[in-house]
């Protein structure tokens, strides 16, 4: 006997939801298997970082501040992937976009009435975090260059750029040698409704629902799908895959960017060290893990900002490093990878004399 | 004159020592046909290991071998992934290199001294220091081989060993032939299954290699992200080098070209921001990424092995 793999005709459904819960009851065990090696209770830690994260309404809004970024960075993954277009610079867009902002708030809030000065500070954050995606995208389908290496790489030069403005040019005088900018003025406030929980959220989520109509009952949505799907037959439908990859980069940056926006202005108030958090990277696994389904991204990004704010709760409780939230996520990926195999194939048994035949 | 690029030439290397390794490892692998973009996490992994070792037990050669281990292991699991479970080859190397960064944070927040609080970072051990050889390290420019540290060394004999059993043995012909073109490679008797795994692992292997020499000799210790994107850039050196190991010295000499004149700039106090003088090397890659593909699309024969990030499967015929 031998078993085999068979192509399903369709995605099975029970996988689909299947696959991400058990890939996550298996990170759980792998990571107390590593927990207990270093001489810590799996049950006690475990139970601490849940605690950490949902434990009160206190410690659930620090979830959600960590949950508003990782929304929007996984919901412009989510665009990028869609396409099989390899955007890792999630990161770089998002620091981009709240040096933008922070551009905006401290040098033009003198010329911008008041009640303008926060949607230009959030939109003109989004653009710059869009053109920073663009710029991998124009390159990709004018030339060919590889996306993977580009949008990784701009990460990099974002980040330097932003710590070369907060640490030189725009560094605040009166800042005691801190590394950040003066303030923003008041009306470049992002409104909180509870703890550092920002207004942030609620537009993230309206943006995750949106999204989810756009891409899977609109016809851009179907065009995107397509290409991701084969680019060549639907070039040959007559979709316009360039144009459509650039575009849809663009937005996928412009989520980005309105994350570092939304960052700077609710957040911190003014540009500082600490804005490039990895919400970037882990912006991947919630695209990853929630199938590259807008909605259930939004819940995933939950998830992931409670392991986060799980592992900051251990290190402070019990010593251990808060690398660990960054451990476990980097775990769920695994078995979630192997389990797709399950959502595409089925395994078959085949006798030996059959296959002989 | 000389004497200062001597100097350059010297830091070049060194610096250029764990690419070369990193670059050598994942052509291998690429030219099975696997794309592994954990090479990040899997340098960061055998840079760590290399460290906690000799730290604790004060071996380098264990080091090394521990850190070569792990670089394979995880080579191994991405292998797994990819080949066996035909998931997507991204995202299972993104994986791998969003775990290794968060296990090897981890980790040198653990295994330290109590006294350290169990922090690696700031720790001091053994390393590879630079050995001379007597004679030849007085040539003007080319004495700068002959001071460096004995995984240095170690590059000149895999550079051309690399080269010639891709090129010149049957086992490289039946690498290339596996990455190039699956279906043919399978009806001709070549296991695919089993030299894609096998070339994927001995590519961790080498890219631990280079992540124990950061750690072991270039910057001896452990800093979070000591290998600061070094990761990234061998993807881009792979393709800079056209999948061809012999290559490989090229771009690690241009971009351990560019840390090192950082690094004289840096230390001669210019008014150029250190954040800026830092991007040096990913404009760097960006650039060379751009000329080299646009140089590539008019050269149609070089070009990535066909069968390049895609899985194989017999049942799908």
């Amino acid at each position: 006997m031998q078993l085999m793999f068979e192509k399903r005709k369709s995605l099975s459904r029970k996988a689909i939801v299947l696959v991400p819960v058990v890939s996550f009851l298996v990170s759980l065990l792998l990571s107390g298997i590593l927990l207990a090696i270093f001489g810590a209770n799996p049950m006690r830690t475990f139970a601490a970082m849940f605690n950490g994260a949902f434990g009160s309404w206190s410690n659930f809004t620090e979830t959600l501040v960590k949950a508003i970024p990782l929304m929007l960075t996984g919901l412009g993954v989510t665009i990028a992937f869609r396409l099989r277009f390899w955007n890792i610079g999630a990161e770089g867009q998002l620091v981009l976009g709240g040096v933008a902002a922070t551009w905006v708030a401290l040098f033009w809030s003198p010329f911008i009435p008041d009640f303008l000065l926060l949607p230009t500070v959030i939109l003109f954050g989004s653009l710059v975090g869009g053109l920073w995606a663009g710029l991998p995208a124009y390159l990709k389908t004018k030339l060919g260059v590889d996306e993977t290496l580009v949008t990784l790489m701009l990460n990099y030069v974002a980040i330097l750029f932003a710590e070369g403005l907060y640490y030189g040019a725009w560094r605040d005088p009166q800042g005691y040698g801190f590394p950040g900018t003066r303030e923003f003025p008041q009306a470049a406030w992002l409104p909180r409704f509870s703890g550092r929980a920002h207004v942030g959220l609620f537009v993230a989520i309206a943006i995750g629902l949106i999204l989810w109509l756009v891409l899977n009952r609109s016809k851009w949505g179907f065009e995107l799908n397509m290409i991701g799907k084969n680019q060549r037959a639907a070039q040959c439908m007559g979709v316009n895959v360039k144009r459509n990859i650039v575009l849809a980069l663009l937005l996928s940056g412009a989520l980005a960017g309105m994350a570092g926006a939304f960052e700077v202005t609710a957040i911190s108030h003014r540009l500082q060290q600490g804005l490039a958090m990895g919400y970037g990277y882990t912006a991947i696994i919630v695209a990853w893990l929630s199938q590259l389904n807008p909605i259930a991204g939004l819940f995933v990004a939950v998830l992931m900002a409670a392991l986060l704010v799980g592992g900051d709760q251990v290190q402070m409780m019990m010593g251990l490093p808060a690398a660990m939230g960054l451990v476990m996520q980097g775990m769920i990926l695994f078995p979630m990878l192997a389990g797709s195999l399950f959502t595409e194939y089925r395994i078959k048994r085949i006798d030996k004399q059959e296959h002989a035949e | 004159m000389t004497a200062l690029i001597t100097s350059i030439l010297t830091i070049t290397l060194s610096a250029g020592t764990s690419l070369v390794y990193a670059t050598i490892g994942e052509i291998y692998t690429e030219r099975s046909g696997i794309l592994n973009l954990g090479v990040e996490g899997m340098m960061l992994m055998g840079a760590l290991t290399a460290f906690a070792t000799v730290f604790h037990t004060g071996s380098l050669l264990l080091s090394v071998i521990l850190a070569m281990a792990v670089g394979g292991f995880l080579a191994l699991i991405h292998a797994f992934l990819s080949i066996t479970m035909r998931a997507n080859q991204v995202v299972s190397g993104l994986s791998i290199t969003l775990f290794g960064t968060g296990f090897a944070s981890f980790l040198g927040q653990r295994l330290g001294p109590e006294s350290n609080n169990f922090y690696l970072s700031g720790m001091t051990a053994q390393r590879y220091a630079a050995v001379q050889i007597e004679g030849l390290t007085d040539l003007p420019i080319l004495g700068a081989f002959f001071k460096q540290d004995v995984l240095t060394y170690g590059i000149y004999i895999l550079i051309p060993l690399a080269w010639f059993f891709m090129y010149k043995t049957k086992h490289g012909l039946n690498l290339r032939a596996v990455g190039e073109n699956p279906q043919t490679a399978d009806a001709m008797g070549v296991n695919v299954v089993k030299l894609r795994y096998l070339y994927t692992v001995i590519g961790g292997m080498l890219v631990g290699l280079g992540g124990a020499h950061l750690s072991l000799a270039y910057t001896p210790g452990w800093t979070e992200n000591i290998t600061g994107g070094r990761g990234w850039i061998v993807i881009a050196l792979v393709i800079f080098s056209m999948w061809n190991p012999s290559r490989a010295i090229l771009g690690a000499i241009l971009f351990g070209g560019i840390n090192a004149v950082q690094f004289r700039l840096q230390a001669s106090g210019t008014d150029i921001p250190s954040a800026y003088l830092n991007m040096a090397p990913y404009v760097a890659t960006i650039i060379v990424l751009v000329l080299v593909t646009v140089w590539e699309s008019h050269n149609r024969r070089i070009g990535p092995p066909n069968a390049l990030g895609t899985s194989y499967m017999r049942e799908d015929k």
